[in-house]
Parts: structure tokens; C-alpha cells; sequence
């Protein structure tokens, strides 16, 4: 493994390696919870929190765990973060709880967190596995509230709940349902795709 | 059993646990490239969803009453093992199965669809019976979604689309169109 700055381990999750756009990882929470920015948000800072919790622990008991039951521990450790984070938002925000559902819970799954706790955490002191959580929890949100902002915008015509073309606009409802999430997200990688080859082409020719 | 096959339909086309809850989309994306892989794939899930949710209905009858906090912890821990479990005893038991599902079994525990059955079983209070009907459903209702997938990627295959759409977008528009079709079947619920 090559050597990194401290401000690479932050910046590379952001975006050059986004987890949602560009290494397709964590697409259940990001398809399923994002028909509205404020859902988005409260499961961003959700996944952020065990990231950062699960990545920092790792890190600091890397030399206590074996290498035969390495993965059992790391989903271990990461259930117990879930665990807190799901009391946590049961007991401050009842509203959202319930909207996120089982989602909360499935944050264990998510093969983002267990990603970086295999390729990262296990490997680098504390300090730099909490900026590549950070920056990878930061990554991660981006995706979800720009998902969530175009859903909501053209599924709802408002923006955090907050109506922004008055009574006269006929929302999309396809956007909020389940397909809004596999088009909205395809759209996004289309217009990436579209704009690396512009890129390409202008340092080629 | 009208009660039971309600259960089976809504879990298999009505809420399908791909296109309409995106659990389990890793394998989707992933594994939909072949019918034949898919297939496989869809197998090995029925049979590991039928088992979690066995054992799930003894962990809530007996366990998780008096500790209900460690129920995602719990969770976890039992499909982590019983894949395990399930990947030895297929090994031993039939060398072909085991040669013939291959990498699958072992990817299954971080596949959400099967959390997710655990923990949807669990909130909606199925017995037990009522938990097999729901897990058949999700893994019918996977495969279907997988085959369905898979048949399309391969014809697809031989188109010519743009090149800024080949790999994921195109896949993510086409589970779009899919899942489209699959609100149709939301119709089924006004019309019983």
C-alpha cells in the first residue's frame, strides 16, 4: 500500500473515490431512504457516525484482533455503533425513526463501512483512520443529499419541506416511489460519464 | 392460508424486495451479468433466507424478549454463522451443489435482503409459519428480479447505446424501467 498524506485520507473519499458514484458501494441505504433531503441527511449523519466510531476503534485494537476472525470482529464492532445510533434516534427523533425504518439497522450492512475497516483502518494509526472516515462519511452524504435534493425538488416541488414553486406545480410523483431512485441515480452516473469524456477528450486533443 | 398466500404474493411482486425496497442490490448489480449465474444465485438466497428466518422465529420466541437491545447485534452474529455453517455442510454433503454456487454462499452475509427479512419479520410480528411464507416470497421475489435483470443485461448486450451509458447507468435505467412494472402489481392490493 502506497504511502498517503493526511489531507489525501481526507479528500480522496469525497470525491475522487466516492463510495456511491463512483465505486457503487452503500446503494441500499442511497436508493432507499433518499425521497426527501431531510431523510437523507439524518441517514448521512447516521452512517457517518458509525463510520467514524467503528473506523477509530479498529484502528486503536488493530493489534488485539486476530487476523482469522478479523471480519466477525469488524461487523461486531460496527453493530454495536448501529445499535447506538438507532436507540439514540429512537429516543431524539421518534419522526424520522420511523421513516427510516429498518434502514437504521441495515447500516451494518452496508459494504461501504466494512470497506474502509478492511482496507483502511486495520492498517493506519487512529488519527489517519478518522480522516478517511471522515472524508468517506462526507462522500457518502454528498451523494445522498444530491439524490435526495433532486427527488425531493422534482417529486415534491419543495426543498427541506419548504414549498419552492407554489401551488400551481404538478409534482413528479414517480420521483419520491422506488423507480425515482434507479432513474435519479442512473441520471447522475449519465451525466458523470458525459463529463469525464469531455475531460478526456479536452486533454487529448 | 389466504392470510399465508397474501403473505407470499406481497413479499414476492407487490413489495419485491429488490425493486421496491432496495434491499440487496449488491448482488443485483453484481451478479446479473448471466441467467444462469443469477438462477444460482437466486437459490442460494431462498435457502439462506428460509433458514435465517427459522432461526429468527426461535431467537425472538425464546431470546430477544428479555433483551430486545441486542437484537441487530444478535442478528448479525446468527447469519454470519449460519451461512457458515450451510457453506460446510453443502460441502460435505454435496461437492457439486457447493462447486456449483461457488463464491455466492460465503458474499451472502453482507446481503441486505437478508437482514432486512430478519428485521421486517421481527417488526410486523410473523409466527413462525407466517415467517416461512414471508421468506419463500423474498427469495421468489428476488429471483424473479434477478432472472428479469439478467435476461435483459444479456440481450443488451448486442445493443449499440451511447458510450457514456455503458456499464452501471445503463443498469441502473433498466432496474428503473423494471421497477416501474412492478408498481403495476401495487394494483393487486385495491383489487382483493
Amino acid at each position: 500500500m502506497k504511502e498517503t498524506t493526511g489531507q489525501e485520507d481526507l479528500l480522496r473519499g469525497i470525491w475522487r473515490e466516492n463510495p456511491v458514484l463512483i465505486q457503487m458501494l452503500g446503494l441500499c441505504p442511497a436508493l432507499a431512504v433518499t425521497n426527501n433531503v431531510e431523510n437523507s441527511l439524518a441517514m448521512a449523519l447516521a452512517t457517518l457516525f458509525v463510520l467514524v466510531g467503528s473506523s477509530l476503534l479498529v484502528s486503536l485494537c488493530k493489534r488485539f484482533i486476530p487476523g482469522e476472525i478479523r471480519i466477525s470482529v469488524y461487523i461486531l464492532i460496527i453493530a454495536t455503533f448501529v445499535t447506538v445510533a438507532d436507540l439514540t434516534l429512537q429516543a431524539v427523533v421518534p419522526e424520522i425513526h420511523k421513516a427510516l425504518g429498518a434502514f437504521i439497522a441495515l447500516i451494518v450492512v452496508n459494504c461501504m463501512i466494512l470497506g474502509r475497516q478492511e482496507a483502511f483502518a486495520s492498517k493506519r494509526p487512529p488519527g489517519r483512520a478518522l480522516l478517511d472516515a471522515l472524508g468517506t462519511g462526507a462522500g457518502f452524504a454528498i451523494a445522498l443529499v444530491m439524490l435526495g435534493a433532486v427527488r425531493e425538488i422534482l417529486g415534491s416541488g419543495s426543498f427541506l419541506g419548504v414549498s419552492l414553486f407554489g401551488p400551481s406545480y404538478e409534482p413528479w410523483i414517480v420521483m419520491i416511489l422506488p423507480p425515482g431512485g434507479f432513474l435519479t441515480l442512473g441520471a447522475l452516473l449519465l451525466c458523470l460519464a458525459w463529463w469525464q469524456e469531455r475531460q478526456e477528450v479536452k486533454v487529448s486533443g | 392460508m389466504g392470510e399465508l398466500v397474501w403473505i407470499f404474493l406481497s413479499a414476492m411482486v407487490i413489495n419485491n424486495f429488490t425493486l421496491a425496497l432496495f434491499l440487496g442490490l449488491c448482488p443485483f448489480m453484481g451478479v446479473s451479468a448471466r441467467v444462469e449465474t443469477a438462477l444460482r444465485m437466486g437459490a442460494a438466497n431462498i435457502f439462506v433466507l428460509v433458514i435465517t428466518s427459522v432461526t429468527v422465529s426461535f431467537l425472538n420466541a425464546f431470546i430477544l424478549e428479555q433483551a430486545p437491545y441486542l437484537r441487530i447485534i444478535s442478528f448479525i452474529v446468527v447469519i454470519a454463522s449460519l451461512v457458515q455453517i450451510v457453506e460446510t455442510v453443502i460441502k460435505k454433503v454435496s461437492p457439486t451443489l457447493f462447486r456449483e454456487l461457488g463464491i455466492y454462499l460465503p458474499l451472502i452475509t453482507t446481503n441486505c435482503a437478508i437482514l432486512g427479512l430478519a428485521i421486517f419479520q421481527t417488526n410486523r410480528g410473523y409466527d413462525f409459519i407466517e415467517g416461512l411464507a414471508f421468506a419463500l416470497g423474498a427469495g421468489a421475489g428476488l429471483t424473479l428480479a434477478l432472472v428479469l435483470m439478467a435476461s435483459i443485461r444479456e440481450e443488451s448486450e448486442l445493443a449499440s447505446v451511447p458510450s457514456i451509458a455503458r456499464g452501471m447507468g445503463l443498469v441502473l435505467i433498466i432496474a428503473g424501467s423494471l421497477s416501474l412494472c412492478f408498481m403495476g402489481f401495487a394494483g393487486l392490493l385495491s383489487s382483493s
